[in-house]
């Protein structure tokens, strides 16, 4: 089976982008609400472009952010990004710089930060954010984990978004005959048991048929 | 017949004469008491330092790997920093050695998101160059890059460059700092930018102040910051501290001295800090 076969089967099948979305979307909720934050977010970086999007938030602004791009190579998420590496930053209301160019993305200055990179096999797949966690104490290493927790899940989540995607490019990218095969096999997978054996052995005939010519 | 130049013939034992001068017991004074890191040069590979932040005082050269035909280049740089980490981390070298010479090797924040070829081109332009420390706040997810970054840490290694690296506190695998030759530093949470601990179950080799920091920031600020990349730089200040009293330490020896006075190694009146 080819890759792009594979991966068109895999959007019939699969469940949709949009629960993808829904899965990023409780795991910002559920970060903000364990970090009792002011807002949390999930950064796609789209390797096209070079830019981090917002693809899941919680919170603060979080109106119509998803969707809004900002550049990957300056600031903190984008630093976090590249270099693998969580990061916590306090007080940074100090930094003049920071607030203006985040508030005119989101309308929305913290006074703290914690950015973990999305780490998926080999490739740093996007950014966590969790803004302005209630601090009744200074950070502690513990948090530190749970963040990396958070991350974790929040990777494989953002890599099955970009699957989903990658798998609806394919079919709508104008290949008629592919489409019609995921049509196919959503078909089958939405089919009862009983009547989806005797709609296998009819695709098991058609292959049949079809190879002889 | 002339042997192989790795092998030792007892006729030029003369030949491999080291001077040292060793104390009968390593201890935090002998290490780095009174220094002040003056003349080794310690280079940040980073985002950059911001030209006259009082927290980090003279930068004496600033550098940007630039794109050039296949590979990349070297070039002066004004002194800016994007992102402002390689400010929090020059100034972290700064405040434990104050008179080192720091220099800047900008690897991040000028387009050129992802491509860890710049890192390596970075890297190797510091080798290179000879410093006598290099903080790596940094690291690569990328197999592809693992075997030339073991090259170049392997030649900072021999060529008397210590290179310290960020671990990652997530579960992954990261590179350079899984590599021996490197010394590796995860966080403790305590606030004596001094203390240091010898883990040990490596690759993490120690840890440093790395909860809670507070940092030089673009904008001639501060910030308080945590992360390992924070501790890291605590290290390269007490190497830099280290190989200003003993310019004669390799990077396994200055290796040892942080172990003989770390302070779960060493009793606590031998130590840095009980």
């Amino acid at each position: 089976m080819t890759d792009p076969f594979r991966a068109v089967v895999a959007a019939g099948i699969l469940p949709s982008e949009e629960q993808h979305r829904a899965l990023l979307q409780s795991i910002v909720t559920a970060a903000q609400a364990i970090f009792r934050a002011q807002a949390a977010s999930i950064f796609l970086h789209d390797e096209e472009t070079d830019e981090l999007v917002f693809e899941a938030v919680a919170g603060r602004s979080s109106g119509d952010l998803v969707g809004t791009r900002i550049p990957s190579s300056t600031g903190i998420a984008g630093w976090v990004l590249v270099t693998r590496q969580p990061l916590v930053l306090e007080d940074l209301g100090n930094d003049p710089r920071f607030a203006r160019n985040i508030a005119e993305k989101t309308g929305y200055v913290p006074e703290a930060m914690m950015a973990v990179p999305l780490l998926h096999e080999e490739r740093a797949l996007g950014v966590l954010q969790v803004l302005d966690r209630e601090q009744s104490d200074r950070f502690t290493l513990a948090e530190m984990d749970l963040l990396g927790l958070f991350a974790s899940q929040a990777a494989i989540a953002l890599d099955l978004l970009r699957g989903a995607r990658r798998a609806k490019a394919i079919v709508q990218g104008g290949a008629v005959d592919v489409a019609l095969v995921a049509e196919l096999a959503a078909a089958l997978e939405a089919t009862e048991e009983g009547h989806r054996e005797a709609g296998l052995q009819l695709l098991r005939a058609l292959v049949e048929i079809i190879s002889r010519n | 017949m002339s042997l192989p130049a790795w092998s030792l013939p007892s006729s030029e034992l003369e030949r491999i004469g080291i001077e040292h001068e060793w104390p009968e017991r390593v201890d935090a004074e002998w290490a780095f008491g009174g220094s002040t890191g003056a003349g080794v040069r310690v280079c940040v590979l980073d985002s950059g330092i911001e030209r006259d932040h009082p927290l980090v005082g003279p930068v004496q050269q600033s550098l940007t790997v630039v794109p050039e035909g296949d590979g990349h280049a070297l070039v002066e740089d004004e002194g800016v920093d994007l992102c402002g980490h390689g400010t929090a981390c020059a100034g972290v070298i700064r405040a434990l050695a104050p008179e080192c010479s720091l220099h800047s090797i900008r690897v991040l924040g000028t387009g050129y998101t992802g491509s860890g070829d710049v890192l390596l081109s970075g890297l190797r332009f510091a080798v290179e160059q000879g410093f006598d420390v290099i903080n790596m706040s940094l690291s690569t997810t990328k197999s592809k890059f693992a075997a030339v970054l073991h090259e170049l840490a392997d030649s900072a290694y021999f060529g008397r460059t210590v290179l310290v690296a960020s671990a990652h506190n997530m579960p992954v695998e990261s590179y350079p700092w899984r590599f021996s030759s490197v010394i590796s530093v995860g966080s403790h949470d305590q606030d004596d930018p001094r203390l240091l601990y010898a883990n040990p179950s490596p690759p993490v080799e120690f840890f440093a102040r790395g909860v809670d920091v507070e940092v030089a920031w673009p904008g001639g600020s501060t910030l308080r910051c945590t992360g390992n990349s924070f501790a890291t730089p605590h290290v390269a200040g007490m190497c830099a501290l280290v190989l200003a009293k003993h310019p004669q330490l390799t990077p396994f020896q200055v290796k040892s001295v942080l172990y003989l006075t770390s302070a779960n190694v060493a009793p606590p009146s031998i130590g840095g800090t009980p």
